[in-house]
């Protein structure tokens, strides 16, 4: 839930990117976090395993410039994809605004791909929050992967909802940007709608 | 889900005045307010080296997995952690289910004194709390974000 701050005139919202393990969520943060200016952003935190796989949470806090006075904050967050981290990632979702939703486009990966939206639903539920109403937008990384599944395709499995999707290689920032400010400007617009 | 956060200027105040009493009343170095998702609401003392974003992120992180723990083994959560350095402590408390009070403090205070004063601290924050609770509800309270413009959106991406 987004945090107005009326005395130091300040508005925080929580960002929380989401998908199966491998599929780049800390690549998004990272490529992020070393593409920002300095004064922009806050240290990033990642709080990983030995093997550089996130073990509970990474997160990037981000400024975005002034909206009628107010500075808009976002906190970027990811959860831990493997799928032994549920409760883990059902703790993360506390408190969110917005998803991200980063998918593998590896063929071989769909069925993750599958599991882990309907995981997202099931632990968003749980939270009173419904995926097919909160801020939603999808990636579809790897796109440079020669065993890379069509787009359309992808689209079809997983975008029913038709919310804004972006094809991207997270590692050369592809599409992370575009995913970002789609993810904020939906959360902004709910914010307009005063929920 | 969550109510909705805000925070008035006359709120921060009184919020500000209550930890910067607590700060001196138990020698604690180093006293901030979080909120559950990890958003720092204040801070109080020698803050000026520390990264008070991280440090909120993290307390809310480790209070959610507290918390989680504290699920499994049958409780509701627990409300007070401490966690002891070589130098510094951290002592870290849960006021009425929705925000993190989190005291640094060393030798010059002790475990049983900052106890003492956060128990105090709690009730008179946890009664602010509920006020400002009790506002937000209030039809007018709206959001300032009702009146910006798609324009204002695009304005912020523009750069």
């Amino acid at each position: 839930m987004s945090f107005i701050n009326y005395s130091s005139r300040e508005i925080n919202c929580k960002i929380v990117y989401y998908g199966p393990g491998l599929c780049g969520k800390t690549t998004n943060l990272q490529y992020i976090y070393a593409n920002t200016n300095q004064n922009a952003k806050g240290k990033m935190i990642s709080l990983a395993t030995e093997t550089e796989r996130t073990l509970f949470f990474d997160f990037l806090p981000l400024s975005l410039g002034e909206i009628r006075g107010f500075k808009t904050r976002f906190h970027l967050y990811t959860v831990p994809g493997q799928v032994f981290y549920d409760a883990s990632r059902k703790l993360i979702l506390k408190g969110v605004d917005g998803v991200v939703f980063v998918a593998d486009s590896q063929v071989e990966r769909t069925e993750a791909n599958v599991e882990s939206v309907e995981n997202l639903r099931t632990n968003l539920g749980e939270q009173g929050y419904d995926l097919d109403k909160i801020p939603y937008v999808i990636q579809y990384n790897k796109r440079d992967l020669p065993n890379a599944a069509p787009l359309d395709e992808l689209q079809g499995l997983l975008n029913s909802r038709g919310v804004p999707a972006f094809g991207a290689v997270a590692p050369k920032g592809d599409g992370v940007y575009d995913t970002l400010k789609a993810i904020a400007r939906l959360i902004l617009t709910e914010l307009k709608k005063g929920t | 889900m969550q109510p909705q956060m805000v925070m008035y200027d006359e709120e921060f105040q009184q919020i500000s005045a209550v930890c910067e009493r607590l700060a001196r009343e138990a020698n604690a170095k180093i006293v901030f307010l979080v909120d559950k998702n990890g958003q720092l609401i204040a801070s109080i003392g020698a803050t000026q080296d520390l990264d008070t974003t991280s440090l909120a992120s993290l307390t809310a992180g480790n209070i959610a997995a507290t918390g989680g723990l504290a699920k499994l083994i049958g409780e509701k959560e627990f409300s007070i952690l401490f966690h002891e350095g070589e130098r510094d402590n951290l002592h870290i408390s849960v006021i009425g289910g929705r925000v993190i009070l989190v005291v640094i403090f060393d030798t010059r205070s002790s475990l049983g004194l900052v106890r003492l004063r956060v128990k105090k601290a709690s009730d008179e924050l946890n009664k602010i709390f509920e006020g400002l609770m009790k506002k937000v509800k209030v039809p007018g309270a709206g959001s300032p974000f009702a009146e910006i413009t798609d324009d204002d959106i695009d304005n912020l991406f523009s750069e």
